[in-house]
């Protein structure tokens, strides 16, 4: 029940802040299955908002475990990821999909 | 073509473990078979739209939109899991005796049938329209597509063979016990889905309460192994679980107990009971 409760106040707090706040502090551009850039560098301990902007004409599964995101990105398009709140460290992810070229890494700090 | 089978057998192995826990756990019910066929075929028609419309559900409730749908899908398969588990503490013990006496074939009512295959429906629908995405980035690109749609095709019969494994598997287990088996493994399977559907809700940006992680036990088993990852579809393991997963997950695994108590103990046959 509370945990509701807490759900709820959390929405409304979250509509107030996505009203004041910009959603794409950070973006990352997938081109022919790479990341650009490979490296994002992020503060520790808060949410952060990523904006992957998928530039091929594929399909992408933005995965990454450790961050606890598993998103699929449609060609020529785009798609929020929210991650955090991260301790100090190296956060390594995927394009699922081309696994081979698509990497990149998150560092907290 | 190694690389589009593990792909795909990834994302159909999960699917294949619901499917083969489903099978054996509607042993001895009449029809069951084309019921999951219908969950199966609902499934991978739902996993070819969503495909399709992968883009607008990404951009739906400003870029929310794939998460909600996901934790809406795993919620509600958590609910007809629940449901199935009532039905099946009430009935379980006469459909077993009823297998029991001949040999199949019971002419209980096909209610939790409609549950079982929504749930099938539901996990072919999640995994599916991954496969059905990577597979069509291979076509889409045009290069080397055989060999890579072989390699898709192989990965989907190897899950489906893993289905096959999982409820021969089942199977071995006595009749006596198999129902209480696969009720613990169905709420073990709700607990952990329960867990996933709040974190897709925390990468929505809509429950970020308790979203610290309590443990890390990458070191010991990785989520991304094969191995890792049964176990996460199975029991739900997670290998950085947060506050809120682990709340979640430990009330899903009680309110499961309570209903199955409540359930097998309502008085079946309405006589008065005079300790009321």
């Amino acid at each position: 029940m509370r945990s509701v409760l807490v759900a709820i106040g959390t929405v409304g707090l979250l509509i107030v802040a996505a009203a004041g706040a910009r959603a794409d502090d950070y973006v990352l551009t997938i081109k022919e299955h790479r990341f650009t850039p490979a490296e994002i560098k992020v503060p520790a301990n808060q949410r952060v908002v990523i904006t992957v902007v998928n530039e091929d004409a594929t399909p992408e599964e933005f995965e990454s475990t450790v961050l606890k995101v598993e998103k699929v990105i449609a060609g020529k398009s785009k798609g929020v990821v929210r991650i955090g709140p991260l301790k100090p460290g190296r956060y390594p992810f995927v394009g699922e999909y081309h696994e081979a070229t698509a990497k990149g890494v998150i560092i907290a700090e | 073509m190694l690389g589009a089978l593990i792909i795909v057998f990834r994302e159909v192995i999960e699917a294949g473990l619901i499917v083969g826990i489903v099978m054996a756990a509607t042993r001895g019910v009449p029809d069951r078979s084309r019921w999951i066929m219908i969950g199966i075929g609902a499934g991978v028609l739902g996993a070819a739209i969503v495909a399709m419309f992968a883009g607008v559900i990404s951009e739906a409730f400003q870029g929310a939109g794939q998460e909600l749908f996901n934790a809406s899908v795993l919620g509600v398969a958590v609910i007809m899991l629940m449901w199935h588990n009532a039905w099946m503490a009430r009935h379980g013990r006469e459909i077993a005796d009823e297998m029991r006496r001949v040999g199949t074939a019971v002419s209980e009512g096909a209610k939790p049938l409609t549950a079982l295959a929504i749930v099938v429906g539901l996990a072919v629908l999640r995994e599916g329209s991954e496969v059905v995405l990577f597979l069509y980035g291979i076509l889409a690109s045009g290069t080397t597509v055989s060999s890579l749609l072989t390699g898709g095709l192989l990965g989907i019969a190897a899950g489906a063979a893993f289905s096959a494994l999982t409820y021969f598997g089942l199977l071995a287990i006595p009749n006596r016990y198999i129902f209480s088996v696969t009720s613990w493994l169905i709420a073990l399977l709700a607990a952990g889905m329960a867990a996933q559907s709040v974190q897709f809700l925390n990468n929505a940006g809509l429950v970020i309460a308790l979203d610290h992680t309590v443990w890390d036990t990458s070191w010991l088993l990785s989520e991304g192994s094969i191995f890792g990852r049964l176990l996460h579809t199975l029991i739900g393991y997670t290998e950085r679980p947060t506050e809120m997963q682990l709340v979640v997950y430990v009330c899903i695994l009680i309110a499961m107990f309570v209903l199955m108590r409540a359930a097998r103990y309502s008085p079946r046959h309405s006589a008065p009971a005079a300790a009321e």
